[in-house]
């Protein structure tokens, strides 16, 4: 007995000295990553965490230096199923493994269970794509991102669909997850503002294959176009379906469901859809960025990945300031940062939200989405014009 | 009037696919009184098989219809090996055992095979080729494509040889013999390890089929389709009633027509203020809808539900005498 006890003592010190090494100034930094790198959405799981490893193994390249000491920066990266529960487990362990600061999560499903944790232990938290107003809502001030809002979002995509669509009728439909359900209220608010008629919300869930029953529905109702807030593993069956029932409304979709994935999901039925993305297409980031990702990991950025390399970068940058990776000194910094990342200029406001944020209006053609309107504090810009700039 | 038309078309398909998933669950049970859990997973395999032959087969140049026979041609012989062997391994050897013990392992195989799908397959939802170029024809209203039509076509026929293989021929004999009583039919000359084998192979290329016909409708493939389906075609089996040949069949159309029309009707149906009630939310041609479309899952579970409590034995009742 008295040996177990002498060996659970030396574990515990051995942890405890471990503990000590990570929280200082040099040696040893973890950065964490949290997204979904299983289920449905995946492959953009893996993008944002390529886009934060990246920017953590540049800086390790360009041996950034603490308070005079070299330091090693250690990428931590988690999975959280895109489940709000895993999300909140897993920003526990994230704490429980003593990280600096953390990108992430992805979905603002997880975000917001995730949010509270991190306050609490007092780790900058930098989400890259999480979108829900709430998140940021909440007064944590550890909670920061660098990616516009719904709010901000929802009015962009429905303004473009009222002035250049002209519909009298729109049916909207959710996921009911937070982010379909944020997403689609705001499209709801900003159409009927335009004095368009909104049908009675229509709703699935993250896991729906069969859309046809609410889509014959609306079928009944003529609505000139749709609007869906969720992802392309839900919104893809979603188009394909509503042309075979023969809807020829516009679709249009939230930056879930703005993806090239959209026409692999629903063949030549995507072709024509709308679909938002807070932020700029990913071609608009930084070319140097572009090239590096693609060395890297042999294949192109898929979405929000700029924006997370941008958040990791962010999070080395205010340790720079502050010249320490202690998250009480860095914090200060942070949220005062004035930073060009690959996806431009970035500064916080007093919630931790992206000040002056941009989004990009695309449709699809060809199989791809292409990018055709930039819309910035509620002007909307052609790309090619934007891009000219 | 289209729009009911439209349900009607769209639970018909939905259903028929159940239908076959549900024969599996049937006639498993009816022989060995097993739920065998792991049925759903043998669909979902069925259909990632399928997405990798038929994405093999496509920069070849062959005609599409070709690519998708061949593609469920691998299918079938594929899951009915996986059917065998997970009776073989899972299954035979609890044979005697507490009835609690194949139940837990069937849930077990159906994680095990879940796994290995998503080693396999990976984790993302799979774009199942869509080279069928689908036509729509309108009928009264109601759209139906090509791809609709061959389900409806497939499963009937499907249901109608699985119906005379039964009834008609001397296997179906030895597998009805087999669920009446197992020690009389050994008695007789019948080797019950094999019909009770020749069973899970049936059922899993019938399986096989249905997971095909899934991926062609939905466009989509991914290692979790069968965990919903299958529930959903168990649902439906019970709804028939287990055991039940004809009841499986009768239970899936049913249970893919209430789940279309209760999605489709039941927001309007449970919109408060059509029925005038002083709802704040109800000014200005506003709505307060009780119970949205996103119902439509539960359905298949409050159907199962309502069954059990109300008549357990299911529609068509589990006639003991011809349970096979």
């Amino acid at each position: 007995m008295k040996n177990v006890n002498v060996g659970i003592t030396l574990i515990a010190a051995a942890v405890a000295l471990i503990g000590c090494g990570q929280g200082g100034g040099g040696g040893e930094v973890k950065i964490g990553h949290v997204g979904p790198l299983t289920g449905g959405i995946a492959h953009l799981g893996k993008d944002n965490e390529n886009g934060a490893r990246l920017a953590v193994e540049e800086a390790n390249a360009a041996k950034v230096k603490l308070d005079g000491k070299e330091v090693k920066f250690v990428f931590v990266a988690e999975d959280d199923q895109a489940d709000p529960k895993v999300g909140a487990t897993v920003a526990q362990k994230m704490v429980d493994a003593k990280v600096a600061g953390v990108v992430g999560h992805l979905n603002s499903g997880t975000s917001i269970p995730a949010s509270p944790i991190y306050s609490q232990a007092g780790i900058p938290v930098i989400s890259g794509s999480a979108t829900n107003p709430k998140l940021t809502e909440q007064g944590f001030k550890t909670q920061f991102r660098v990616v516009g809002r719904d709010d901000q979002q929802g009015p962009a995509i429905a303004s473009y669909l009222a002035a250049n669509n002209k519909p009298k009728t729109v049916a909207v439909i959710d996921d009911a997850t937070a982010y379909g359900e944020g997403i689609a209220n705001e499209v709801e608010k900003t159409l009927k503002a335009a004095k368009i008629t909104v049908l009675p919300r229509e709703k699935g869930t993250d896991k729906t294959t069969d859309w046809k029953a609410i889509l014959t529905k609306l079928r009944g109702r003529n609505p000139d176009a749709v609007f869906y807030g969720g992802m392309d593993a839900t919104g893809g069956p979603l188009m394909k379906q509503g042309r075979e029932l023969g809807i020829k409304a516009v679709f249009a979709f939230g930056d879930g469901a703005c993806t090239d994935e959209m026409a692999k999901l629903a063949g030549q039925a995507a072709e024509g859809l709308l679909c938002s993305q807070a932020g700029l297409p990913v071609e608009a980031a930084d070319k140097k960025f572009l090239d590096a990702y693609k060395k890297k990991f042999n294949a192109d950025p898929i979405l929000y990945s700029p924006f997370t390399y941008d958040a990791a970068n962010l999070l080395i940058a205010a340790m720079q300031k502050a010249n320490s990776a202690d998250p009480k000194k860095y914090l200060p910094e942070l949220a005062k940062i004035e930073y060009e990342g690959v996806t431009g200029k970035i500064s916080f406001d007093s919630k931790g939200d992206r000040k002056d944020a941009e989004m990009t209006i695309f449709t699809m053609k060809s199989g791809k989405i292409t990018p055709v309107a930039v819309i910035k504090g509620g002007k909307s810009t052609s790309f090619a014009d934007f891009m000219k700039k | 009037m289209d729009t009911f038309l439209q349900q009607l078309v769209n639970g018909l398909t939905a259903g028929s696919v159940y239908a076959v998933v549900a024969l599996g669950y049937t006639m498993v049970y009816g022989i060995i009184q097993l739920i065998n859990f792991a049925h759903g997973e043998v669909v979902m395999i069925g259909a990632m098989v399928a997405f990798t032959i038929i994405n093999l087969l496509v920069p070849t140049g062959l005609p599409a219809l070709a690519i998708v026979l061949i593609g469920t041609g691998c299918a079938v012989p594929v899951c009915m090996l996986v059917g065998y062997s997970v009776e073989r391994l899972a299954y035979r050897p609890l044979r005697h055992a507490p009835r609690l013990a194949p139940l837990i392992t069937a849930i077990g195989v159906s994680i095990i095979l879940q796994h290995l799908a998503l080693m396999v397959w990976s984790r993302n939802v799979l774009a199942f080729p869509q080279i069928i170029q689908s036509q729509t024809y309108f009928i009264g209203g109601a759209a139906i494509t090509t791809v609709q039509i061959a389900i409806l076509a497939i499963c009937f026929m499907l249901m109608a040889s699985l119906a005379i293989l039964v009834y008609r021929t001397p296997l179906g004999t030895a597998m009805r013999a087999t669920a009446q009583n197992p020690q009389v039919a050994g008695l007789m000359g019948i080797d019950i390890n094999r019909v009770i084998a020749v069973t899970f192979i049936i059922g899993a290329g019938l399986g096989a089929v249905a997971g095909v016909l899934f991926g062609t409708y939905y466009g989509i493939a991914q290692y979790t389709i069968g965990s919903v389906l299958g529930l959903k075609a168990f649902s439906a089996a019970v709804l028939g009633g287990i055991g039940n040949i004809p009841g499986a069949m009768l239970g899936g159309v049913l249970l893919g027509l209430v789940e279309a029309l209760g999605a489709g009707y039941i927001g309007d149906l449970t919109d408060l203020c059509q029925w005038g009630l002083p709802l704040a939310a109800c000014e200005d041609g506003g709505h307060f809808i009780l119970m949205g479309s996103n119902y439509q899952d539960v359905f298949a579970f409050f159907v199962l539900i309502l069954v059990l409590v109300f008549r357990p034995q299911g529609l068509l009742g589990e006639r003991v005498g011809d349970r096979a």
